[in-house]
Parts: C-alpha cells; sequence; structure tokens
C-alpha cells in the first residue's frame, strides 16, 4: 500500500491540507479572539463612515465628510495616475538609453552605460528621499524660478500655465479616442484589401491625417478656444494654471528614472536578440529600410521585450507604494492612515492587496492573451 | 595616429555620430563642472563644525555631516561601547558574501559556512556567552540591513526551492497551493506584506505573545522573497533535460533522492544568476523596512541627521553617503552576476 505511488501522493496531500488547514484554524480562533477582547467589529461597514482626513491630491471630488470608501477610490485613482504617467516617461526614457547603450558613438554608449549601473543599483527609497530633499531646497514662493509667464518652480511645487476650462478639451480628448478606433479599422481593411487583390494601401499618411485632424477639427468647430490661465501670485501663493506637488513630482521623478534603467536593459536584450541574418535577408528581398524595421525586425523584437517589459510595468506600479515615505496620498498611504484612524487593520489590508492583486493579475491575463498571439508556430 | 583613428572610429564615424559627440561634450562641459564643484572641490570635508557648511551652503557639499554622525548612520542605536561587535558583524556578513561568490566553496560545506557566519553574527549582536546582552530593540544601521538581506535569502532559499518543487508536482493540491502562494505574494508590493508583519502579526498570534519588531519584518521578507526564488529555481528546473528525470525514474530513484541527487544539482547550477538577482533586489529593497520604523541602514541615516538642528540642513549629503554604500555593494554584485552568468554558459558552449 506504501509504496503505491498513488497512495502516497493522496497521503502527502491530505498532510498538506491538514498542515495548512490546522496552521489557518489556529491564526483564525487566535484573530478572533483578540479581535473580541479589543473590541474591534470586523467587516467592512467602517467604510461608510466619515473619512475625517483631508486629501492633498485628489483627481475626483473629496473633502473630509465623504466616506472612506470615497477616500480609497481617490487612493486608487492617485496611484493609477502616478503610475500610468510614469510608465509612459521610463518608457520613452528607457528605449532612448537602451539604444543609446548600443550606439556605435563610443561616449553615447558609455554614458548611457554609466546612467544604467548607477539607477538601477540605488535602493529607490533613497532616491525618492535625495529627490524630495533637493525639492525642499528650493526657493520659497516669491523667489520662485520662473520661465517666463509660463511657468515657476518653488518649494510648493511646479506651476504651469494650462489651457482656461472649456468643453473643447474634453471633446478633443474622446476625438482623438475615436481617431485611434478609426485608425485601426482603417489598417484592417487596407490589409483585407491588399490580401485579397494585392493593391496595398496607404496606411502611414492617413493614420496622421486622422489622428492629427479629428481633434483639430473637433477644436475648431467648438469654438476653438485659446484662453490660456498664467500662474499669478496671489498673498502667499500662486493662483491659476495647474499645480504639480512637490511630492507628486519627486515619486514620478523617481519611478521613472529608476525603472528605466531596468527597460533600457530590456529594450538592448531585445535588440540583441534578433538575428542579424534576419536584417540582412530582409535587405535581400528588397524591403525598404522601414519596412524592414517595421516587418521583419521590430516584430521579433517585440516579441523578446514585451513579457520583461510588462513585468517592469508592474514593478513600477507595486513600487508606487513608496508613495508613502514622500506624502503622496496614493492608496498605500490611504490605507495606513484608515488603519491608524479605525483600527481596522484586518480589512484595510485586505483592500490593499485585493487591489494590487487585481492590477496584476489583470496585466498578467493579457500578458498571457499577448503571448499565446505572437508565440513562435513551429511545426 | 592610433588616437586619432580610435576617434574617427568612435566618435566621428558619420555627420551624426560627429554633431552628437560635439553636443555630448558642451552638455557634459557645461554640467559637469558644476556638479564636480559642488561635489568635491568646494565641499566642506573632515570633522568640522556646522557653522563651515554653514558659510559653504549653496557653493559645496557639507561631507563633514558625515564625520559628525557615522557611528550613529553605521550602528544605529547600539550601544555605544559596543559597537565594536555590530562592526565585526558587517565583515562577517560581507565575507559571507564574498566566500558565497566563490565557485570553490560551491559545495556542502555551504552550508555549514552559512550556518557559522549566521550563527557568529547572531552572537556578535545579541551577545550572551560572555557578551552583554543587546536587545533587538537596540540594532540598528548597517547591520541591520545586511542581516534582513542575507538572513531573508539564506531562509528563503530552501522555502523557495520547496515551492517550486511543489509547482511542478503532479499531485494537484500541492501544486494549487505553491501556484495561489507564488502567484499573490509576487502581485502585491512588499510594503503591503511589510504592514501585515507590523499590523496584523500581533492580531494572529496567542494573547500575551509578542514578538520583536524586527524579526516579524524578517519572516515578511522571508516569506515575500520565496515566491520570487521559486520562480529562479523554476526555471532551473524547467532546462533540465527530461531526459534527466526519465533517467532517474528508470535508476529507480525515489522522488526525493531524483531531485536531491540529480535534478537540483543541475537546476540550481542554472538558477543561480537568477538568484544573485533576486539578492541584489532585496539587498535595496530591506530600505523599505524605514516605513515601519526598524533602524535599518536608511533609518539610521535618515533619523541621524533629521533629529539634529545644526546638521539638519545637509540631509541631501547624508544619503548621498548612503547611497554611496548601497551602490558599492549592489553594483559589486551585478558585475559578479553578468561575469558569472558568461562563466557559466561558458561550460554549455561547445
Amino acid at each position: 500500500m506504501l509504496n503505491n505511488e498513488r497512495t502516497r501522493g493522496i497521503v502527502w496531500q491530505i498532510l498538506l491540507i491538514a498542515a495548512v488547514g490546522s496552521v489557518g484554524w489556529y491564526l483564525f480562533t487566535n484573530t478572533l479572539h483578540n479581535l473580541s477582547t479589543r473590541q474591534i467589529q470586523v467587516g467592512f461597514a467602517f467604510l461608510g463612515r466619515e473619512a475625517g482626513f483631508e486629501i492633498a491630491e485628489n483627481r475626483i471630488e473629496f473633502d473630509p465628510s465623504m466616506s472612506y470608501a470615497r477616500a480609497f477610490a481617490v487612493g486608487i485613482l492617485n496611484t493609477l495616475h502616478v503610475a500610468a504617467i510614469g510608465i509612459v516617461i521610463a518608457t520613452v526614457l528607457g528605449t532612448l538609453v537602451g539604444i543609446s547603450r548600443l550606439s556605435s558613438n563610443w561616449l553615447l554608449a558609455r554614458l548611457a552605460s554609466a546612467y544604467v549601473e548607477v539607477m538601477r543599483n540605488i535602493p529607490l527609497l533613497l532616491q525618492l528621499f535625495v529627490w524630495y530633499g533637493l525639492f525642499t531646497m528650493l526657493p520659497g514662493v516669491r523667489q520662485s524660478i520662473s520661465a517666463g509667464e509660463w511657468l515657476f518652480l518653488n518649494q510648493r511645487g511646479l506651476r504651469v500655465a494650462w489651457p482656461a476650462p472649456h468643453e473643447a478639451w474634453t471633446a478633443m480628448l474622446w476625438a482623438a479616442l475615436a481617431a485611434v478606433a478609426l485608425m485601426l479599422l482603417w489598417r484592417r481593411y487596407a490589409r483585407k484589401r491588399q490580401a485579397a487583390t494585392g493593391q496595398p494601401l496607404p496606411v502611414f499618411w492617413p493614420s496622421i491625417a486622422l489622428l492629427a485632424g479629428l481633434p483639430a477639427l473637433t477644436w475648431a468647430l467648438l469654438g476653438a478656444p485659446t484662453s490660456i490661465e498664467y500662474p499669478k501670485l496671489a498673498g502667499f501663493n500662486f493662483q491659476g494654471g495647474i499645480n504639480v506637488t512637490p511630492e507628486f513630482m519627486t515619486l514620478l521623478i523617481g519611478l521613472s528614472t529608476y525603472t528605466s534603467a531596468f527597460i533600457a536593459e530590456v529594450v538592448r536584450a531585445g535588440i540583441l536578440a534578433v538575428d542579424r541574418g534576419q536584417g540582412e535577408a530582409a535587405m535581400s528581398l528588397g524591403l525598404s529600410p522601414g519596412h524592414r524595421l517595421r516587418l521583419v525586425t521590430l516584430p521579433q523584437a517585440l516579441r523578446v521585450i514585451i513579457p520583461p517589459m510588462t513585468s517592469q510595468y508592474l514593478n513600477l506600479t507595486k513600487n508606487s507604494s513608496l508613495a508613502v515615505a514622500v506624502g503622496y496620498p496614493d492608496l498605500v498611504s490611504i490605507a495606513n492612515t484608515t488603519m491608524n484612524q479605525t483600527g481596522q487593520a484586518l480589512e484595510a489590508i485586505a483592500i490593499l492587496m485585493g487591489v494590487y492583486l487585481t492590477i496584476s493579475l489583470t496585466i498578467s491575463f493579457f500578458m498571457n492573451w499577448y503571448n499565446q498571439r505572437v508565440r513562435l508556430v513551429e511545426r | 595616429m592610433a588616437a586619432i583613428g580610435w576617434l574617427r572610429i568612435h566618435l566621428f564615424s558619420s555627420a551624426l555620430n560627429s554633431i552628437l559627440t560635439i553636443l555630448i561634450v558642451a552638455v557634459l562641459a557645461w554640467v559637469l563642472p558644476g556638479i564636480f564643484s559642488w561635489l568635491i572641490w568646494d565641499a566642506v570635508w573632515g570633522p568640522q563644525q556646522p557653522a563651515a557648511c554653514e558659510a559653504a551652503r549653496g557653493e559645496g557639499a557639507c561631507w563633514s555631516v558625515v564625520w559628525a554622525k557615522i557611528r550613529f548612520m553605521m550602528f544605529g542605536t547600539y550601544p555605544f561601547g559596543e559597537q565594536w561587535r555590530s562592526g565585526a558583524t558587517i565583515f562577517v556578513l560581507t565575507g559571507l558574501i564574498v566566500v558565497s561568490a566563490i565557485r570553490w566553496f560551491w559545495n556542502r560545506w555551504l552550508i555549514a559556512i552559512w550556518m557559522v557566519g549566521i550563527a557568529l553574527s547572531f552572537w556578535l549582536m545579541g551577545g550572551g556567552l560572555g557578551l552583554t546582552p543587546v536587545k533587538a530593540e537596540q540594532w540598528g544601521g548597517l547591520p541591520v540591513t545586511l542581516i534582513l538581506a542575507i538572513f531573508g535569502i539564506g531562509f528563503a532559499f530552501p522555502l523557495g526551492i520547496l515551492l517550486a518543487l511543489g509547482r511542478r508536482s503532479q499531485l494537484p493540491v500541492i501544486q494549487a497551493f505553491s501556484v495561489i502562494y507564488i502567484e499573490a505574494i509576487r502581485g502585491v508590493p512588499l510594503i503591503t506584506v511589510l504592514f501585515m508583519a507590523s499590523v496584523m502579526f500581533a492580531l494572529f498570534m496567542p494573547e500575551g505573545m509578542r514578538i520583536e519588531q524586527l524579526l516579524r519584518a524578517q519572516i515578511a521578507i522571508v516569506l515575500f522573497i520565496a515566491a520570487y526564488m521559486a520562480e529562479a529555481v523554476r526555471g532551473g528546473l524547467q532546462a533540465v533535460p527530461r531526459g534527466q528525470y526519465e533517467a532517474a525514474e528508470a535508476l529507480g530513484l525515489s522522488y526525493w533522492r531524483a531531485m536531491g541527487l540529480i535534478i537540483l544539482p543541475q537546476a540550481l547550477k542554472i538558477s543561480i544568476p537568477p538568484i544573485v538577482n533576486i539578492f541584489i533586489s532585496v539587498f535595496k529593497d530591506t530600505s523599505l523596512v524605514v516605513i515601519i520604523g526598524i533602524y535599518d541602514f536608511a533609518y539610521a541615516v535618515k533619523k541621524s541627521v533629521e533629529t539634529d538642528i545644526a546638521w539638519r540642513n545637509y540631509i541631501v549629503e547624508a544619503f548621498l553617503f548612503s547611497i554611496l554604500i548601497y551602490w558599492i555593494y549592489c553594483f559589486a554584485m551585478s558585475k559578479y552576476s553578468q561575469w558569472l552568468e558568461g562563466q557559466l554558459a561558458r561550460g554549455e558552449r561547445r
């Protein structure tokens, strides 16, 4: 009996279930006991109560009389906001540095590799501390570093002139989205036609025209607003324009420069992974340099680049939790405040982990779907 | 002449490259003098009073802050008279890293060396057996950073191997458990796990049982790294050819003997470079314990300057100093990891 592989397998599994179950039960009963002695109510009812704390930055309306649930929503949006912008900057910067490392220009290549080696070997937290320290060393409001009337940099952050609110701006955003959709449809149609009849349709220039034209047209149709709000010194601070807080800037700069060093390595490895023969074969087929890059080199490089790139994006999103160290009100710092105020540690941490897990699993789901699509189909 | 040839090939090979080179040189010539004069030439060096730094403020860095605070930065709140023990721990643990990097030690003896190293540093820090006992609450500075990272990776290693084997197991319950654990941990940031250790641990334990904050953070770090370690080991396991598994089975070896004698030795060799990379990121990430208030190196540096009004304005210099220390450790290890990857790949090439 005991020598039978199946029986032993079942025994092992029962043992694991028993072990995990009893440890879980032990922790569970302890927790129940501790909660009852401390008179903490378990449950998410506290989310409906009034939060009673200020949040310095919010993408949706928030004031202390609103609920904890609303505060969490603000936190999640703040996290996503900094992560999204950070991802864009890190990708652009990282790609530039990665390509520079492969440059035939010795100086540029050396500079790029120095950047990578410095950035990725310093704890992100310390980089954030230094950036934040530098921001506090900036001059006060009245002595702001300025660029004309457009831009003012001081201890309170960065004030930039910004178009006055007008319905045309939101409409333009939708127009841009519509343009992207139309562009994709047009590309599909052109491909289909080429496959059916052999006649290529222009894709690149129509796409550019759509992307630029549609928003511009919307802008013109809705009254072509041109008024711009300039920052004006009023009392102790500037009014008008938009303000970027030092906390947000610290986090954004720190996250994107740190991650860009890793992205640079990913991009470099991806480019090196494409066999030289592929480019040469494309050349001998008579493809133009643009086609060679777009049809032969890039698709192969991207297959290598995209999986590690996504995990860098995930890392950036998870690292945005360091916001709590510089005082940017992201999800973690909202959860932290909530925990201190209500004592609902169990629930707050459950929400935290739930949100991060949802983000991570969603991204890895798309990742796997993409990997399936671009996988090398071999015999 | 050779120099000119080199310049032509590497800097001026085309019109675009020439423009780039000139542009970069111009930017460097514009930026570097300012940076270097702040960092070095106009900086205040040596054990000087805050007044000397005040005079140079804005012109040069104040490195005197490092002279003034070095003991606290390095050892935190460790009793002043006993700080040689903290210093010795830094040497023991750094030595442990160096020894582990040498291939000659990659055998059973390494486990023994690690046990001795861990026990020795524990004894040095904690006292007993002839040394004055020092409570873990008083530990601080660089030794704490090294302890969190090295103990972390040391204890996560066996756990990671078990999880990796579990994930590749044929037994559905064991596999499901491993997958859920690995993916759940990898999906959340380290901070949330540290929060859990710092806030929720007290709820989980029986009433009256208190566990040191440092130990709680250490457990959290071990559990966190184990998931990443498992993925590194799994990569190694997948790279071992199927024939090896079949050969082990054909010899009639039991599962554990097949793994221990045939599969793992090959798989672990492949996983070493990713494991070194995990260690580098753990070393950097231990700085997050700052957020739950543990006196690791980063926090000791921060506190040492923040709490002293005379030196408070020179916190950036203090951080730059700590950055240098972290960087030396991480850069050395990442160079080693790159070198090792090449060395190990050499054996595979024919």
